[in-house]
């Protein structure tokens, strides 16, 4: 793999792109590898493809922070950290391999670790961004702590391309746990919301607890010494790891059933009366995965009664695939967008109708 | 340049009546703690950063959000500056009063509205202190894990906006990692709730956006923390060396060795003597440089950390390297380092803090920097430094009665911000801008990086009426102190790297 050559500072090109869409008022979609596509409202708009623009800019395993351009493949930079017995801890989800960093980032999903470590934007450190305004900045840095000025590289993360191009982003890495166990264990999901709140509250090495219907997966990791212990403690049967991927990436087969998919996200010791349908339920029992016909107004309610949200993942099944705003907040939500993308040519339409 | 807000630099504020709008408020909320005699107002002219001094208009203390929503709507009519204030323990002046403008003192939202262990969270009033949190949460073996030095006394609201830290940010995060979700008032008297109950929440992150605003977005009224198992055991090694490079490359090893403590502290040798003179906590004075690091979690996996960070320690050069035997000789030795600031304070009248990040890396060129400019001022600096983050507390120590003695010290601040930035860090990793570091924004940020803050702010906040003057410079004023040269290509330390 010759890096050097096809990794390229390609913002100038981006940033023209923009400049053109600004003086031309055209609208652009902006696109990585396309493997998100599905996620959000349908948008229109001339192409902005970020591939061109990628490359690891800077990477020292002892300060744990790695800065990477935006077309930079996803796979590309968890080789590099692996290299460095490192990892991105939200584990975060591709769906097909051409995911690239910026999209990861514009996207906000985490993968099964997320209750235990954080998301993705509790990772980003700092990034580049080109605006609404035709100019390329800097926000947040490649330090842990940061107060200066407002967080603008958080407020990025998971907004779907709507306030900006990101171009560059510093993320938090951490090393890769020594040891990782996988288990199973028979028990229905009734007693496994019990123990789930029951372990939350035990400093126990989980990092990551779904149940699927018929038994519960648990993954530890941690030190050996922390790790025997829970195993021993716990108890269950050894199982594959390969688990988690699959989870991560909706290959398991409960995925592949016909009807519309639901990301149902709600407080962890709530019981969501959530209308009938298949049920996989991941993050210790933070997030529900749905598969329901139900209209979009049942499940949203039954989620937002269990203190959170429900999100389309399947597209055309509903409306709004992302979970509707109060009112209210929905306004200060189109006067942000005002202010950064006065001009509306950042994905629009693509988290909500009207924005 | 006197830090004070001044309206030529600053931006315009309205004229208001102070009788006028006391008679409004009075009648609009006739139960209102409304402070307007002199005498009253003194005790809030300032915070943490006590430096500076200004006497608000009127300060109100309500203690239920309709309240606030009142005052707010009244305040947004009448285009009167709302400045809010916590417990007052900022060291930034992120709540130093406006004279124009009324001060919102939230402390008396002081109850826990919801403790659930199951649930892993507590529901807070913003004026609720931090450690208070912890304490509630302690029966249950669970704790809210920020802990800034202040958190004795500092509120939970306050630490929102300040995004405030603490020594085990490293492994735990920051305010911002904690909190699952706030009840916000806009400037209008809205009332928006930002996060969830439930991991995340629809729309933009504005929950992450509003973490460490500054109060310059809304007014919290109502904040949601996530509470963790408390760690079953904690250690913590001491260990000397005979230069600061050494220690620094020491912090390096040991995270380059996979471990990340829960704490990883370094102090310099004249903060090492300040402490030992203070504390009597064993340290061995001798030394250039100590780090303290604390390792915790389950006791398995503490002590084959301990022993991995043994002997990293000593690759690394060591010169001694000591485990507290027990809890009481770990208290002492984070005795020494808790009370870095006052023993300081017993070397010197006065001292002032500073609160730059830099990259790890960067190290020893900014200490040797400091060190020139601290020699070049005539000011001696101690260097306390949360290693494990690369957030640098350097102490300036001064004497406010000696006659430009405190523009030297600030201007020596400036420069070691300025030496920060250009190795590619932060003004300031937990303490906030607020009034302190308002020039150094200039350093930090261009004009258009300034310009996009600024459109965020319009956002919410349309006639700029909270905290004016605090955390994002006009442009005008980055302007006026010529503080712009580093972008105007004649920089300070044209012999560092840049990116």
């Amino acid at each position: 793999m010759n890096m050097e050559v096809r990794d390229a500072d390609r913002s100038e090109d981006l940033l023209a792109q923009v400049c053109t869409a600004l003086a031309t008022n055209t609208p652009v979609l902006i696109q990585g590898g396309g493997t998100k596509s599905f996620y959000g409202r349908a948008t229109s708009g001339a192409l902005l493809d970020t591939r061109a623009h990628r490359g690891i800019v800077s990477y020292d395993p002892t300060e744990l922070v790695v800065t990477a351009r935006a077309g930079t493949p996803l796979s590309e930079l968890e080789a590099v950290l692996d290299q460095s017995g490192q990892m991105l801890a939200f584990e975060p989800p591709y769906f097909g391999e051409g995911a690239t960093v910026g999209g990861m980032v514009a996207a906000g999903l985490s993968g099964p670790r997320r209750p235990w470590v954080g998301s993705v934007r509790d990772f980003v450190l700092g990034c580049r961004v080109i605006t609404g305004h035709g100019k390329h900045l800097r926000f947040g840095g490649e330090v842990m702590k940061n107060v200066a000025g407002y967080d603008v590289s958080r407020l990025m993360a998971g907004s779907l391309g709507c306030l900006g191009l990101l171009t560059e982003v510093s993320f938090k890495v951490l090393p890769k746990p020594r040891s990782s166990l996988t288990l199973r264990l028979e028990m229905d999901v009734d007693t496994a919301l019990v123990r789930f709140a029951e372990w939350g509250q035990q400093p126990l090495p989980i990092t990551a607890a779904c149940h699927d219907g018929e038994g519960l997966m648990l993954r530890l990791e941690g030190g050996e010494g922390s790790v025997k212990a829970a195993r021993e403690h716990l108890g269950g049967e050894e199982a594959s790891a390969a688990f988690w991927m699959a989870l991560r990436e909706q290959k398991l087969d409960f995925f592949s059933t016909p009807a519309p998919l639901w990301r149902v996200s709600v407080a962890n010791d709530s019981r969501p009366r959530l209308p009938k349908g298949a049920q996989l339920i991941d993050w210790g029992g933070a997030q529900r995965w749905l598969k329901t016909d139900a209209p979009a107004a049942t499940v949203r309610a039954a989620a937002a009664a269990a203190g959170g949200h429900a999100c389309c993942f399947t597209p055309g099944a509903a409306e709004s695939p992302l979970h509707p705003l109060p009112e209210v907040l929905m306004r200060y939500h189109r006067r942000l967008k005002e202010q950064l993308d006065p001009q509306g040519i950042f994905n629009p339409v693509r988290m909500y109708d009207g924005l | 340049m006197n830090i004070l807000y001044n309206e030529e630099i600053d931006g315009p504020l309205s004229k208001v009546d102070r009788a006028d709008l006391f008679a409004e408020l009075r009648q609009a909320i006739p139960d209102l703690l409304i402070l307007h005699r002199e005498e009253d107002l003194r005790p809030y002219e300032c915070d943490g950063l006590a430096a500076y001094r200004t006497m608000p208009l009127l300060a109100v203390l309500p203690e239920r959000v309709e309240q606030v929503e009142s005052i707010l709507r009244i305040c947004h009519a009448r285009r009167v500056p709302v400045v809010a204030r916590g417990a007052g323990t900022g060291l930034s002046g992120g709540a130093l009063p406006l004279a124009q403008g009324v001060l919102l003192v939230m402390a008396r939202f002081n109850r826990i509205l919801e403790l659930n262990p199951k649930g892993r969270y507590a529901r807070v009033q913003p004026g609720v202190r931090n450690l208070a949190i912890s304490q509630a949460a302690a029966p249950y073996e669970l704790y809210y894990a920020p802990d800034p030095s202040s958190q004795i006394a500092c509120s939970i609201g306050g630490n929102v906006a300040e995004n405030a830290g603490g020594v085990h940010c490293l492994k735990y995060g920051l305010t911002v990692h904690n909190v699952m979700k706030i009840e916000v008032l806009t400037m209008e008297g809205e009332r928006i709730t930002l996060g969830a109950d439930a991991l995340d929440a629809p729309g933009f992150d504005l929950l992450a956006l509003f973490t460490g605003s500054e109060g310059m977005l809304g007014i919290v009224t109502e904040v949601t923390v996530k509470l963790l198992p408390k760690p079953r055991v904690a250690r913590v090694l001491m260990a000397s060396f005979d230069s600061v490079e050494a220690a620094g490359k020491a912090v390096a090893d040991i995270i380059g060795a996979g471990i990340i403590p829960g704490g990883l502290e370094m102090m310099d040798k004249l903060a090492i003597q300040a402490a030992e003179d203070f504390i009597h906590a064993g340290y061995p004075v001798e030394a250039e440089a100590i780090l303290l690091c604390e390792l915790d979690g389950v006791e398995l996996d503490v002590a084959e950390d301990i022993e991995r960070v043994r002997a990293v320690l000593d690759e690394a050069g060591a010169t001694a390297v000591s485990l507290a035997r027990d809890e009481a000789e770990r208290a002492l030795f984070w005795a020494g380092r808790k009370n870095a600031f006052p023993a300081v304070g017993r070397m010197s009248p006065d001292y002032y803090c500073m609160d730059g990040t830099i990259p790890r890396r960067h190290l020893p060129k900014v200490l040797r920097g400091t060190a020139e400019l601290s020699e070049k001022y005539g000011l001696r600096v101690a260097n306390v430094f949360h290693a494990g983050d690369g957030n640098m507390h350097p102490l300036i120590l001064f004497d406010a009665n000696e006659p430009g003695a405190l523009e030297r010290a600030e201007e020596l601040g400036g420069k070691i911000l300025e030496l920060c930035v250009a190795v590619g860090g932060t003004i300031t990793g937990e303490h906030g801008v607020g009034r302190e570091k308002i020039n150094q924004m200039c350093v930090q940020f261009n004009v258009d990086e300034l310009s996009f803050f600024h459109a965020v702010k319009a956002a919410f906040d349309e006639h700029a009426l909270l905290n004016p003057g605090k955390n994002i410079p006009t442009l005008r004023r980055c302007a006026e102190n010529g503080a712009m040269r580093v972008h105007q290509g004649n920089m300070p330390f044209p012999e560092l790297e840049r990116f």
